[in-house]
């Protein structure tokens, strides 16, 4: 038997070993120990609990229901297990938005079942007189549990591209969602005033509208806002694993939720700072197809664009002495990321200083093109962040932007009449020659014309950003 | 539309607006490009070689009277040969590119005015980033810089750079750049670049880092004082930090074979750097070139246009220093014109937009009427730092990060609000675990609050994999739910929790590892 106590003292721990997680992530020397104290933490959370429910801790009864359930219970554990390591093993580093996405999904439906099954048959008894307070918590869970299952789901179909990333509005939708969180409060009062636990019907259509909530928010965010979506969601799940802690009267889930949640928040804090974009008007949706494009941006005589082929770019590369790369969501589209390393591996044989410059929110997910770098083996200390290599830019030979546009659009600085005006932007129109890899001259997610391309020190290489890396590779050795 | 280009009036301007190379690109801007006979011969670009790049040759009249444009290098002034001003030359509503310094040239733009004349005055051009191209007065300025080392190396009877030879050896020149704006950093270059030790000296902090990339050593005095003025430019400094300055440059001076002075302040007499004392304090044969010459001198004794010797030392007031190399002024001043009509629109869409901030700051005549100067800019922030004339960019950066903070005290205000609204609603409650357990929440949230920031930015995606992972402690809670039978809903949802945060918790761990291993190879 293992006293009560020790159970209460495994959570505890659990809880510091998931903040050392968090904490280890605050440099990538750190960062693999972070991540085994999070496995620690979990093993002994996951372990208590095993003892706690079989009964093997004094003071409780086993709680499992009987040896089907147990069978069950181990069976979940299992299949889970598996087919989260299939999942990790098998993703492509470019899809982790996918992956990240489609478990938030998870959390949140769990918090949805654990909630639901809360309401059914609560695992811990209510006190006298709890019941009100009980109530309203397991509706909150249920409700940000069901948020985050719908519109992850849909926020990972936009990823994979099954479903356009363009913002669905439909006309009054903000009065649409008011609607419908009116009716969950309204359903709320029928739920918490219920005697006994007869208002499943309540807490049911409730779930209901709050899926759809979730799916028609995630539907009016546009394909550029989806960095700030996915931290949104992960902070949600968050809190939804803390409204699961308060309805559960469980301080490690409290503590974990807490932790995930403002996490999350802080992400997309950063994230909607990196894009000059307030949080609301980011969750408000809608963003490049109203509000943005109706300025002088647009319409404004650009002149000639300069084009270069692959040969030319390879005679720059082979000229420049400083360089810096510039990556979009475009390079992790085309997965031309080895190549380039190879490219840069040459260029740094040939004595050249190469850098990579980091926009907060180059590709979909926070941080994803560092990730998408150190995949191909780019030695992290050269790719550096926005703040730390715009000042340096002018002092480049040659900046090579990969599959980005409105990252580096000057109109963001210089026209106060753009949609993305005082986001800040990388300066590569500041360097000597700037070279765009790019398919088409097409718009970026923002919808706005990009006047980088029209600069004198500008040439425009058009094509796939793997086949063009290709060339150059190949260029550069013969 | 036709461009004037015509011939500076001005004894001993060499410059002209346009060189054959800028003609070319003015006509495949869409204008036609009249070129006064001789215009550019001072600055060794023959007639010829305009009509070859396209222009068309023609006398002083016609090229300011048949035109649409006139653009030139200086001010109109009075034509002794022809017996009238310049300004009278210009047709009737036309328009005029050139340096005017509308301050000082109250009579000429009154002149102009009764011309109905449009005037674009180069030296107007604001200071920001989208206009650099059309800076003028930096142009020039970098080429002033260069020069003035020429002209002291011409003057300085021995080397800049060291010498070891087998008759014996020369110590390097040492070399002092007072203001180390455009024309200070131009002079550091070509300083170094010819060999000698330099050292220089501003009043403005933020240009410490250029200097030293320059590679001349920084030179401050020791009082707290930062001189950085608006549009890039120096202020004026309090008397104690003159006095400062002086007994500064009194005391290097001895060491110093030559000092380049540049320092100005906009629309004030040029500021009195080196001394009587500081002069006699040099040695014999040492070179000053005084840039500032035109507005009295940083240096006591300095004559505009004129080399003096003062106390065994040569003073040298150029003020014509960009004309001295003609042929690259030109055809720099020539660039900065092109830049500035392909703003306006081209030939195809020329018009003077007072939209366009550039166009405004530059515009002293409209049609005759008058225009400068031109309002304060609504956006301060455009005022960039740019890599000739950097100042400005630490102030923006330090206002944002205020504005950021200032939000705090509110939301700090909200958050005890609603706690306190909290704990009135809980201690009602009979639940007493229920504050305890708000407690904990709220102590998570700043932890985690605390924690997340530091997470470096190439770090976030692993952290959205591990706090994925870490959410998946929701299986705690459907662990919780398997009391009852298998056959009951609740457990059944109890189970089906289970499975779907585990395979969050392995795939998210799994994962996360994964991108880690990455990482560190």
């Amino acid at each position: 038997m293992i006293p009560a106590g020790a159970i209460a003292a495994s959570y505890l721990v659990a809880a510091v070993l998931f903040i050392l997680s968090l904490g280890g992530l605050s440099t990538q020397k750190t960062a693999r120990r972070g991540n085994f104290y999070g496995i620690v933490g979990m093993l002994l959370a996951v372990g208590a609990t095993t003892l706690l429910i079989t009964g093997k801790a004094t003071g409780f009864d086993s709680l499992l229901g009987d040896d089907a359930t147990r069978n069950a219970f181990a069976g979940a554990i299992g299949v889970g297990a598996l087919i989260g390591g299939v999942m990790a093993a098998r993703v492509g580093m470019t899809s982790m938005p996918e992956l990240v996405a489609i478990l938030h999904s998870f959390v949140g439906l769990a918090a949805v079942l654990v909630g639901i099954s809360t309401y059914l048959a609560p695992a811990i008894p209510v006190s006298e007189g709890g019941e009100f307070v009980h109530n309203i918590e397991i509706y909150l869970d249920v409700f940000i549990g069901a948020i985050t299952f719908t519109g992850s789901i849909l926020a990972f179909l936009k990823l994979r591209g099954s479903v356009s990333g363009k913002p669905l509005t439909l006309p009054g939708r903000h009065f649409l969602n008011l609607l419908m969180v009116s009716a969950c409060v309204y359903l709320s009062i029928d739920f918490v005033t219920a005697e006994g636990h007869t208002a499943v019907e309540s807490l049911l259509w409730m779930t209901l509208i709050a899926c759809v909530i979730g799916f028609h928010m995630v539907a009016a965010i546009g394909g550029a806002d989806m960095p700030v979506v996915v931290s949104m969601l992960n902070s949600y799940s968050g809190w939804a694993a803390a409204a699961a802690g308060f309805m559960l009267k469980n301080d490690l889930l409290i503590v974990t939720g807490a932790l995930v949640g403002s996490s999350g928040a802080i992400l997309s804090y950063i994230m909607c700072r990196a894009m000059n974009r307030s949080f609301v008007s980011v969750i408000l949706g809608g963003f490049g197809t109203d509000g943005g494009g109706g300025g002088p941006a647009v319409t404004r005589e650009q002149g000639e664009v300069q084009t270069f082929e692959a040969a030319d770019a390879v005679d720059a590369l082979k000229e420049a002495s400083d360089i810096v790369i510039v990556p979009g969501y475009g390079m992790a589209v085309a997965q031309a990321q080895h190549s380039l390393s190879q490219v840069v591996d040459f260029l740094k044989e040939k004595g050249k200083t190469v850098r990579f410059a980091i926009h907060p929110v180059a590709g979909r997910l926070p941080g994803h093109m560092n990730v998408l770098l150190a995949e191909a083996n780019v030695d992290y200390n050269i790719v550096l962040e926005m703040d730390e290599i715009n000042d340096d830019l002018p002092k480049a030979d040659l900046v090579l932007v990969i599959g980005a546009n409105d990252i580096v659009n000057p109109d963001a600085l210089e026209d106060p009449s753009s949609p993305i005006a005082g986001m800040p932007v990388l300066e590569v129109w500041k360097s000597e020659t700037v070279v765009v890899m790019k398919r088409s001259m097409g718009t970026g997610y923002a919808g706005v014309q990009n006047p980088l391309f029209f600069k004198e020190n500008t040439r425009m290489l058009f094509g796939d950003a793997k086949v063009v890396v290709d060339q150059l590779l190949t260029g550069l050795r013969s | 539309m036709k461009i004037g280009v015509v011939k500076e009036a001005w004894p001993d301007e060499c410059r002209v607006a346009a060189s054959p190379k800028n003609v070319q690109r003015l006509i495949k801007q869409g204008f036609a490009v009249l070129v006064e006979s001789g215009a550019g011969v001072n600055a060794s670009f023959t007639d010829q070689a305009y009509v070859d790049a396209g222009a068309t040759i023609t006398e002083t009249r016609s090229a300011w009277a048949d035109v649409d444009i006139v653009i030139k290098v200086r001010a109109p002034m009075e034509r002794e040969d022809l017996n009238l001003h310049e300004a009278d030359l210009l047709k009737e509503g036309a328009t005029l590119i050139s340096f005017i310094w509308p301050g000082q040239e109250k009579d000429l733009v009154e002149k102009l005015s009764e011309r109905k004349a449009t005037v674009l005055a180069m030296d107007c051009i604001p200071r920001i980033s989208r206009a650099q191209k059309m800076d003028a007065l930096s142009s020039m300025a970098n080429i002033a810089g260069y020069r003035a080392v020429l002209e002291a190396a011409n003057e300085f009877g021995s080397f800049f750079t060291g010498q070891m030879t087998a008759a014996g050896k020369v110590p390097p020149a040492k070399v002092m750049v007072v203001g180390a704006g455009v024309a200070g950093l131009a002079a550091i270059g070509a300083a170094r670049g010819l060999g000698a030790i330099v050292k220089a000296f501003d009043t403005r902090p933020a240009v410490e880092e250029q200097v030293q990339s320059m590679g001349a050593e920084f030179l401050t005095v020791e009082i707290e004082e930062d001189g950085t003025g608006s549009g890039g430019y120096a202020k004026e400094m309090s008397q104690a930090f003159i006095d400062a300055e002086h007994a500064l440059f009194e005391e290097i001076a001895s060491d110093i074979d030559i000092i380049v002075t540049t320092a100005l302040i906009p629309g004030r007499p040029a500021p009195l750097l080196i001394t009587e004392q500081a002069v006699k304090n040099m040695k014999q044969g040492s070179v000053i070139v005084d840039l500032a010459a035109e507005r009295g001198g940083n240096t006591a004794g300095a004559v505009a246009d004129k080399v003096i010797e003062s106390h065994g030392v040569k003073i040298v007031g150029y003020t014509d220093l960009p004309s001295r190399m003609a042929n690259v002024s030109s055809d720099l001043y020539g660039n900065n014109i092109c830049h500035l009509l392909d703003d306006m629109g081209k030939a195809a869409d020329y018009r003077v937009d007072e939209e366009d901030e550039v166009v405004r700051g530059a515009l002293v005549l409209r049609e005759g009427e008058m225009k400068w100067p031109a309002p304060v800019k609504k956006l301060a922030e455009e005022i960039k730092k740019t890599e000739s004339d950097s100042q400005e960019v630490p102030v923006i950066a330090g206002e944002k990060k205020s504005e950021e903070k200032d939000s705090g005290p509110w939301v700090m205000l909200l958050i005890g609000a609603a706690l306190i609204a909290v704990g009135w609603t809980g201690s009602e409650s009979p639940e007493p675990s229920f504050l305890q357990q708000i407690t904990v929440f709220v102590l998570s949230c700043f932890i985690g609050y605390q924690v997340v920031w530091n997470v470096s930015a190439s770090l976030h995606t692993p952290l959205m994999s591990v706090t994925n992972a870490i959410s998946g402690i929701i299986i705690v809670g459907g662990m919780l739910q398997l009391g009852g039978p298998l056959n009951q809903p609740a457990t059944i949802l109890g189970v089906v929790a289970v499975l779907f945060a585990t395979i969050n918790i392995v795939g998210g761990f799994l994962v996360t590892q994964r991108m880690l291993k990455m990482f560190q190879g």
